[in-house]
């Protein structure tokens, strides 16, 4: 990361962690903030030697001039950030928004499904739907009470929310999917469901709506490199044909998405990503840094 | 008697034999990312430039799509002149250094040499390259003297189509700025062309001489994205813009088992290799999980990078699948041979079937079927086709395809941009497009081609460009007053309004 004052990259603005592996990083990026649309994402690579990596956008703010990345810390690079990033410092590279916005605006009432990390970039997609006059119930998942955020966020641009715990600790004990059904109970008239967080959540709440033949856009997060369609690392199977994510998506068709394809793509890099992770946990230890989770 | 006259060079006078290039061993290169060919000495290149006949045609200029006055600057060399070399170079082309090292030059300048109808023809590509790299060694910048007239100019893309149009018109006068949606300037010359072919530093300074002409350069910016083209011709407030994104969106074949992991396209693997530096990972922290045992399937320039990198890699067998054979290969003959050399198995007219995997969906193997050539067609080659029942496994671990690339999509979703029906940038014969003022050229016009072409190519949007915004003769060359004594009186021959007076 980029030494603070320092001219060059992209200023981190505020940073708040929801938990010991879930942050919030709000950077300046005007220009961004201006042409972001819900479900785009950016790819930021934190330092010069660092790696490039997707991530959808939480929130953006026009008039503050600032997009919102909320960050898992999984893997070393995302570690990394969580040690290193505050308000002040700098991101090496932030390019975006990249992506074809998600359609939005159709549906008259919409079920806006987030599970984890991915509660965080279905919230601009709540506020669209909103704005544009639907019906909007959001479903929420989080695996206790203690790593829930943003609640009061989506109360503010949800008729209805449900929010889903594991444990049992917050609202509904159970997955999203129970939340799901809950409202499809409820509601008979439901037009979209929209589902972003893990592969295997995404494709449980693909599963949930296949019967009633309901409309449900999910967000894939593939592995890429330029997240410009140059490299095809992103390739996803949706239906007969093969995609790029970061061109042709990322929104696709939940019912046609073959995720046990994606989630042994997202695994191609495991043994290197564990090596390089516990290299740097190694080498955080003899330099006498905080202890990282 | 007198002392004879300086002939006049024959083919029989001048060196009968092209001055070779000095290269690493092929077994010593193969595993380290050096520079494979290490360029002339002085006396090698004194000498190689004696080979060139000063003929009166000079064809080698008009096959060089940017027109470089190909004799003179090789004159200049046999005059021991060669900052003069490198000024006569760099009023055409900016980017020597690398123009000499990958331009296909047997297939143009030196595809034509006179020398050539006889003897092996001219090195010109290596003489260029030798005379870029002494101005890199040497510090030389040739700033042109620039009239700035106002104008902004907006080039979308940092490759050698970019590069090549910015430089045009940032001499003309016009404030330029590219943008650029990687991390750092360069296009496919950073990402794409790996180091032993052309060295990374070689481009950093190529385009530092580009930032010299007053070129501002702007990255992490995805045009369509970040902001559109048609808000960059009304809003931004350019009064041109040039496209040169390159066509970047890789092809696959279709067959099964292309989503296995291990199976990538040449752009992801020279990418996460050359770009983001996953060679030298965990110093950097791009991954790429390198392949023991690699087919790479195609058989162009791409192909033999990627094979040549998967050598360098750690790779203990490389083989170049393609279903015709070595005589129709698209890549350069020089590169084949290097390929070779080092140690790739070349599978001609051999076609993949099938990618097999193992229980964790890695690469186990490839099904291949051997071809044999039948009638020409379309193209002019003759097309491949199967042979029954000759299909075969081989043990493999990753599979790269090399195999071209489709039209990238993003301008075309994001503007409204008239596109041909393959989806490639639709323009006219001065490269304008369908929106007023927005020109573009490069592998997004034709389709991929190669470095020397998408420079033409920037080159000649650029003269359309300054038609467009009414810049008249502007490519006229700024002589140094210090040549003005050469012409009768003290004035220059290329003066126009002096009077011509015939004395009987």
């Amino acid at each position: 990361m980029a030494a603070p004052g320092q001219e060059s990259g992209f200023e981190i603005v505020a940073r708040k962690d929801f938990s010991d592996a879930t942050y919030l990083l709000e950077v300046r990026h005007p220009m961004m903030a201006r042409a972001a649309r819900p479900g785009q994402f950016a790819i930021v690579m934190p330092h010069e030697h660092g790696e490039r990596i997707p991530l959808t956008l939480a929130d953006f703010d026009p008039a503050k001039g600032t997009v919102t990345f909320v960050i898992q810390a999984v893997g070393k690079t995302t570690r990394e950030m969580q040690l290193e990033a505050r308000a002040g410092s700098r991101l090496f590279a932030v390019v975006g928004p990249m992506g074809i916005p998600s359609h939005l605006g159709a549906s008259k009432k919409v079920v806006c499904v987030g599970g984890g990390l991915g509660v965080a970039p279905t919230y601009p997609q709540a506020r669209a739907c909103k704005q544009a006059g639907a019906y909007v119930i959001g479903v929420v998942g989080f695996r206790n009470k203690a790593l829930m955020f943003w609640e009061d966020k989506f109360r503010a641009v949800c008729d209805e929310l449900i929010v889903c715990t594991d444990d049992g600790s917050a609202g509904i004990k159970g997955l999203v999917t129970a939340g799901i059904a809950q409202a499809i109970a409820k509601h008979a008239d439901i037009d979209e469901v929209i589902a972003i967080g893990p592969p295997v959540m995404m494709k449980g709440c693909a599963e949930a709506t296949r019967a009633k033949g309901i409309r449900t856009m999910v967000s894939l997060n593939p592995v890429m490199v330029d997240g410009t369609g140059m490299c095809g690392g992103c390739r996803v199977k949706v239906g007969e044909s093969v995609k790029f994510a970061c061109v042709d998506g990322p929104d696709f068709d939940g019912h046609q998405v073959d995720f046990d394809d994606l989630m042994a793509r997202l695994a191609r890099y495991r043994p290197e990503e564990k090596a390089a992770l516990e290299r740097w946990q190694d080498s955080c230890r003899l330099a006498g840094r905080t202890e990282v989770s | 008697m007198a002392a004879p006259k300086p002939k006049k060079k024959t083919i029989r006078t001048i060196p009968q034999a092209r001055t070779p290039m000095r290269e690493q061993p092929p077994l010593v290169r193969a595993t380290n990312f050096d520079e494979v060919t290490l360029g002339y000495s002085k006396e090698e290149a004194l000498l190689e430039a004696e080979r060139c006949l000063m003929c009166a045609d000079q064809p080698c200029q008009r096959g060089c799509p940017v027109g470089i006055d190909i004799p003179a600057f090789i004159k200049k060399i046999t005059d021991k002149n060669f900052h003069g070399a490198y000024d006569v170079i760099t009023d055409t082309n900016l980017l020597p250094s690398v123009c000499g090292r990958v331009c296909p030059q047997e297939s143009q300048c030196e595809g034509v040499c006179t020398v050539g109808e006889t003897l092996e023809p001219v090195a010109i590509g290596r003489l260029e390259r030798w005379v870029g790299d002494q101005a890199i060694a040497g510090g030389w910048a040739n700033v042109p003297y620039i009239e700035p007239n106002g104008l902004r100019v907006g080039i979308v893309g940092s490759g050698p189509a970019g590069m090549a149009c910015a430089a045009d018109m940032a001499k003309a006068g016009c404030e330029v700025t590219v943008y650029e949606a990687f991390h750092t300037p360069g296009g496919v010359l950073k990402y794409g062309i790996p180091d032993f072919r052309l060295p990374n530093a070689v481009i950093d300074v190529e385009i530092d001489k580009l930032a010299q002409l007053g070129i501002k350069f702007e990255c992490n910016t995805l045009v369509g994205r970040l902001f559109t083209v048609e808000q960059m011709v009304t809003e931004m407030g350019y009064h041109a813009v040039f496209i040169g994104t390159g066509a970047g969106y890789p092809s696959f074949m279709g067959i099964p088992g292309e989503s296995l992991n291990g199976v990538l396209s040449a752009n992801e693997l020279l990418t996460r290799c050359n770009l983001m530096r996953a060679r030298d990972f965990p110093a950097f922290d791009t991954p790429l999980a390198p392949g023991k045992r690699v087919a790479v399937i195609g058989a162009g320039n791409t192909a033999m990078d990627a094979m040549r990198v998967s050598l360098r890699l750690g790779a203990e067998k490389v083989m170049c699948i393609y279903r015709r054979t070595r005589a129709e290969a698209p890549a350069r003959i020089e590169e084949i041979h290097h390929a070779g050399e080092e140690g790739v198995d070349f599978q001609w007219l051999t076609s993949p079937v099938e990618i097999l995997g193992d229980v964790t969906k890695r690469v186990r193997a490839i099904r291949c079927i051997r071809m044999e050539l039948g009638e020409p067609d379309a193209s002019g080659r003759r097309r491949p086709v199967p042979v029954a029942g000759s299909e075969f496994e081989i043990e493999v671990d990753s599979v790269v395809y090399a195999i071209g690339t489709n039209a990238n999509p993003i301008l075309g979703q994001t503007s409204k941009l008239a596109l041909d029906k393959r989806g490639y940038i639709a323009t006219d014969e001065s490269l304008a497009t369908s929106i007023p003022g927005v020109y573009a050229g490069g592998d997004i016009v034709t389709g991929a081609a190669t470095v020397i072409q998408a420079m033409g190519a920037g080159r000649k949007a650029a003269r359309g460009m300054k038609a467009w915004l009414g810049l008249r003769d502007t490519e006229s060359i700024y002589a140094e007053p210090g040549e003005a004594a050469e012409g009768p009186f003290g004035i220059h021959p290329q003066e126009r309004n002096h009077a011509r007076v015939r004395i009987a």
